[in-house]
Parts: C-alpha cells; structure tokens; sequence
C-alpha cells in the first residue's frame, strides 16, 4: 500500500500535531477544523449531523489492559497442542433447545434495511461457518437471511416493524432489544433513501421517509412488565429457545440485575463504541459508557445475584480483535458481539474504493455516511448496482477468516494464561496501563496492587 | 366444548393445549388475571374466557377467535396477526399493539395508547380511550365510540382513526380528514363486524398531516451557489 492511502487524522489536535503548519499559525483546541467544520455544516442545513458507525472519539478501551501470562507461579499451555476450549452454551437452564456457540464471538444484530441482503447473507455464511449466531435487526427476519445462518437470533425491538410468531418460531434465540450502544435511549433509524419498496412492505411504511424508529417498548414500561413480557414470549415459542436481553451500557450494573429478574439467559451489554447504521452524531458521541467500564459493572451484578456465568453475559462495543475478545472474557463476559468489525471484515472502507470515496467527500477508512444508502462497497445499501459490488460468498469466506483470527488470538492468549477454556480466564489475569483503565476495568495498575476506587 | 380450569392447569399445559389444537371449541375458567392466557394461537379454534385476564392475553394471534368475558390488562392481542379478539369488559393499556392484522373489539373502555404502532389491525372500542391513543399508528382501522383522550393520533403514519364522541386534543401531526366514501365503507364494516351500534355519520376521521415524514433539510450553500442568492 502506498503511503498516499495511509489515513490521516483530517482535524483535530492530535491531527495538528502530525501536519507540519506555519510556525505562526495556531490552531485553537476548543475550535479546531472538526469544531468549526460542524459549526458551519450546522449552519448551513439546520438539522443534525446524522451517520452511522459508533463512537469516533477517543476513549478508554481494552487496548488499555495487558495479560501477565504465565510465569513461576502458574504454568502455559502449549500453543499447538493442548486445548483450550472456545464454545458457549446459552440458556441450558430454561430453553429446552439452548444455543450453542462454537466460538464465544457472535454477529450483532443489523437490519435488512441497514444492510443489503447480499451484506446480510454474506454475515450468515461467514458466521455459520464458524458456528455461531447472527442476529436480525430493526426490520424483521428475510428468508434469505433465515436460509444462510445456521444459528439466528431474533431481535424483539420497539418498533415491531416485520414481527410476527412464525418467525419468531423459526428463531435459534430471541433477543429483547432494550438499548444499543451507539445510542442508549434512542431508536433507530433508516433514512429514506434507503426505504426501498421490499423495506417499506417489510416495515409497513410509506416508501421514502425518513423513519424514525420508536425508542421504547409499546406494551411495556419497566422490568416487571418485561418479566411478564418474556413469560409471553416463551409461551408462545413453547419454551425451545433461549432469551437474551440487549440493553446500551448506560448503568450496566442495574441494567443487567433488573436483566436478571425479568428473566433473561443471557445480557447484551452494549458500550458506547457500539456501531449503528443510522444516528444523531452527538447521540453517538456523548451517550453511554465505554465497554471497558461496563463489562466489571455487568459481571459485578451477576455474581452478586449468585448467577455469573449461568445467566451469560456478551460484550459488545469496539470488539476488533482476538485480544479484545479475550480481555472481554477475562473480565467476567462469556462471548463478545461485533458489528462494526464483521463489516469491515466483509468489504466496509475498502481502499479499492477509493476515488469513489473521495467523491463522496471522504476517504476509505473514515467512511460512516451508512444512512445515505450510496455505499461504494455495497454493503449498507439498497441499491442493487452498489449492492451487487459484495459477492455474499467472498464475503462469508473472509468473515470466517476473521473470526477465525479472533478465536485462535484469543486462546493463544488464554493458553499464555494457562487457561484450557477460554472461559477460564479472570480478571487476575490483567493488569492495566492507565490509571483510568484500572479504575474502570477494576484490575490493578501494571506494576502494582493499587485498583482505584477499591475500597479494600 | 372442552373446559379448562386454570385453577387446577397451569399456564403452559392450558397454552400447549391451545395451540396445539387445530379444530374446536375450548372454556378456559378461572383465569384471575393470569397472564398470556391463550397467547400464540394458530388454528382455527375457539376460545372463550371467564373472567379477568393479565397482560398479553391472545398476544401475537393468529388464527381463530378469542373472547374475554371480563377485563384485560396491557398489551391485549399484541401484534395480532389476523383473526379476532374481543373482550366484554375494559382494556388497559396498550390493546392491540403493533397488530399487523384481524379485529380487536374492545366492548368498554381501553386505557392508555391503545392501537400503539398498530400495523394493519383493525379495533373497535365501545367506549372511551386513554391518551396517546395511536401513537405512531402505521397502518389499520382504530373505532372509538366514545371519547378520545389527549395526543390522539401522535406522529401516526398510514392509519385512520374514528372518532364518535370528543376529542381532549390530537397529538403531533394528527389532523381531522374528510370521511369519504370508503371511509364510510370500512367503518360500516367494522361496526356490523364487532356488533356495536352506531351511525357512521356521527364519526369524524383523523389520520397523518405527513410533515414529519422527511427531515426539513436546509441548503444555503447550495442555493448561492445554483442561484446567486438566497431565499429570505
């Protein structure tokens, strides 16, 4: 790759920092080019800046911790030889068919709608090759989607758009979307460019609007009605299937305890670096927490309701790469979830697309307009001309090898640990680099015992 | 007709009962508010219920009728599919939620946000309703005989709601439309389907003013730019 494709930060002070300026011109911190490019763009349209993707700005992330590994006290693994097992099973305890992962990272759930079918099917082979789940999204379940994943989970959402109980009876697990990272509180959206005449029949919309989905439940209001709620789903799929609960980590420590009560087998907390396909940007950016911080507070509320790793939790949020899914792990989650990744492991910012970025006014690695529906790698789009861009069976194969990556990454790092499940890992096998990262995480700072905060 | 007593069967035995029925005619007695009584039913039965139910009764129906001789709490008929659902007695909140299709009859009063994102469903209610009733309606048929709540109507889309007795207020982007002759068609139709008496004239219909379909989008730039100036 030539460095003419090498990204560079575009704004910003750490952007200043790289571009060599006139050594009279300042740059001001609080108004940088990003700040004033908004304040201008604001100005112009009179209407927020909507995009897709998740949180851009820096944060604590799990990069911020390390592994001790093994040493004197406690012996490795070899490598190539020993197992260390990946699969998870969910719902064991209620569902009569529980779901069984073979690797402890699944495919969140993104529309039809969001994401062309060919997108969708290429998430189901990838994943079904791999032997774990994909999951609907905020516009019912498509036969194709059905067809390709060996193992999917049904989203339960607030708008209801495409629900009814023969899919539901079809799902491999239901999943009860309370929240979603990139936006806690808020529902979906899908601009109308991308309301093509399938989507407006799936959803029962006008064709071409703007929709803005409802952002909470229409016949439910709080946990002890969702109990109830659940009591209905299972009775209508008689008991087979397990039921998750997604919510955004906001309080992830009541969030997953009052997740508990209703009756879930499983919690999806959501942080903030959590991808969607359509949203305010100042939703995006200034709500909810960062995954590092919400996964303790999850696993705090689990083992103090006596149910950590029998009520499963999936981490979700900025999942990259097999460190991530291992230190998501090691923290007291049983699986991770990824969106964003899965995308760009299927084709998303490819920089063979580069000139038709540039004429969208951007650059392949910084593309997030997912709302606009002209995406030139065909992925979240309706268009059939761009759509026909992603071949659903490359696509499928390098899902697999990404998540192959991810799962061999993880136990590499499990063995290190001297662990024969990847499960087996625990917070003690962490330190943290920052003072932030071992407040947050709950694990001591690198080099000493001192966790911030703790109060013993 | 068979007989089920809830006090001696449990939810699940009386719900595998059900909906593994294809034919016939079941009583289901002592429901004391039990919760998702008779919930996803699909074949062509017949379901009578004696007394009060709990949340979600008949929740996603889709074949055969279901009758409540009594009251019903939140989310009666929730995403009905088709068939029908009626009750004698009130419904709190939420009836007929997100129903893609059927017929909800409500004989008294329903609560808060009855026909919420209703998708196709058509409900009669005999009496009133309680405020935000179709909210974020999509599509359907929504029958008040009496009055109308506050918010009626809120950000509704595609759906027609009827309206005999007063309104407390509409909600955002909710207007009053003629009644045409189709209209007047459909809200016959209802009417001699759910057995509630009523003259289509005394109705008034409300549905979408459509201005929050799109954003408003404003460009400045570009108007300078194509015309040389900008609209004031």
């Amino acid at each position: 790759m030539s460095d003419q494709n090498q990204p560079q930060p575009e704004t910003g002070p750490s952007a200043a920092a790289q571009v060599i300026e006139p050594w009279n011109l300042r740059e001001s911190y609080t108004y940088d080019r990003r700040a004033i490019a908004e304040i201008r763009r604001a100005a112009n349209t009179g209407i927020y800046r909507i995009r897709g993707w998740g949180a851009k700005r820096e944060l604590p992330t799990l990069d911020d911790l390390v592994f001790l590994g093994a040493s004197m006290s406690r012996y490795p693994l070899e490598g190539y030889r020993e197992a260390c097992g990946t699969d998870i099973t969910i719902g064991e305890d209620r569902a009569e068919n529980p779901v069984k992962l073979d690797i402890p990272i699944t495919i969140a759930g993104m529309s039809f709608g969001s994401l062309s079918a060919n997108a969708k099917e290429a998430l189901g082979r990838g994943a079904s090759e791999m032997g774990t789940s994909t999951t609907t999204g905020d516009g019912g379940m498509t036969p194709e989607e059905r067809g390709h994943s060996s193992k999917l989970v049904y989203q339960y959402l607030p708008s209801r758009y495409g629900m009814n109980p023969d899919d539901l009876r079809k799902a491999d697990a239901i999943e009860v979307v309370v929240g979603q990272g990139a936006k806690p509180g808020g529902g979906g959206m899908l601009m109308g460019q991308k309301i093509t005449e399938r989507v407006a029949q799936m959803r029962t919309l006008p064709e071409g609007i703007d929709q803005r989905s409802a952002c909470r439940h229409p016949d439910w209001t709080g946990p002890d009605d969702l109990e109830i709620k659940i009591i209905e789903l299972r009775e209508i799929v008689g008991h087979r299937v397990p039921i998750y609960i997604k919510v955004g980590a906001a309080r992830p420590y009541y969030d997953t305890a009052l997740s508990v009560k209703a009756g879930a087998d499983a919690v999806v907390v959501d942080g903030m670096q959590g991808g969607t396909a359509a949203t305010q940007d100042v939703f995006i950016e200034h709500v909810g927490i960062p995954t590092i911080a919400a996964i303790p507070e999850a696993v705090r509320a689990l083992q103090d309701l006596g149910v950590h790793r029998q009520v499963k939790l999936i981490a979700a949020g900025g999942i990259r790469s097999g460190a991530d899914v291992a230190k998501a792990i090691a923290l007291g989650a049983d699986a991770v979830s990824i969106g964003t990744a899965a995308l760009i492991a299927i084709g998303d910012n490819d920089p063979q697309y580069e000139s038709e970025y540039n004429k969208l006014g951007t650059k392949a690695g910084f593309w997030e307009d997912f709302q606009a529906g002209n995406d030139p790698a065909g992925i979240t789009t309706q268009d059939p001309a761009l759509a026909s861009r992603l071949d659903p069976i490359i696509g499928g194969r390098r899902l697999a090898n990404y998540l192959k990556v991810l799962s061999v990454e993880a136990q590499t790092l499990a063995r290190a640990c001297g662990k024969s499940h990847i499960t087996n890992l625990e917070p003690e096998d962490l330190a943290a680099l920052t003072v932030e990262a071992a407040a947050m995480a709950k694990v001591p700072l690198a080099g000493t015992g001192w966790i911030p905060g703790a109060t013993d | 007709m068979s007989t089920i007593d809830l006090a001696e069967t449990t939810l699940r035995e009386l719900n595998r009962t059900l909906q593994s029925a294809s034919t016939g005619s079941f009583r289901v007695t002592n429901p004391r508010g039990a919760h998702a009584v008779a919930a996803g039913l699909n074949s062509d039965i017949e379901v009578e219920i004696d007394g009060p139910v709990g949340y979600y009764c008949a929740g996603m129906h889709q074949v055969g009728s279901v009758t409540v001789r009594g009251n019903a709490s939140t989310g009666l008929a929730e995403n009905i599919m088709s068939g029908t659902v009626r009750i004698t007695g009130n419904a709190t909140m939420s009836a007929g939620a997100t129903g893609h299709g059927g017929l909800v009859v409500v004989e008294g009063n329903a609560g808060a946000r009855c026909g919420i994102s209703m998708k196709g469903v058509d409900i009669v209610v005999g009496g009133n309703v309680g405020h935000m009733t179709g909210f974020m309606a999509q599509a359907g048929n929504l029958v008040v005989l009496g009055d109308a709540a506050a918010d009626l109507g809120d950000s509704i889309y595609e759906a027609n709601i009827f309206v005999r007795g007063a309104i407390e207020s509409l909600g955002s982007d909710c207007i009053e439309k003629e009644m045409t002759d189709d209209n007047f068609a459909v809200l016959e139709r209802l009417l001699t389907a759910s057995g509630l008496t009523a003259r289509t004239d005394e109705f008034r219909r409300f549905g979408s003013a459509r201005q929050l379909y799109n954003f408003a989008v404003d460009d400045i730039d570009a108007e300078l730019a194509n015309n040389g100036k900008a609209s004031v």
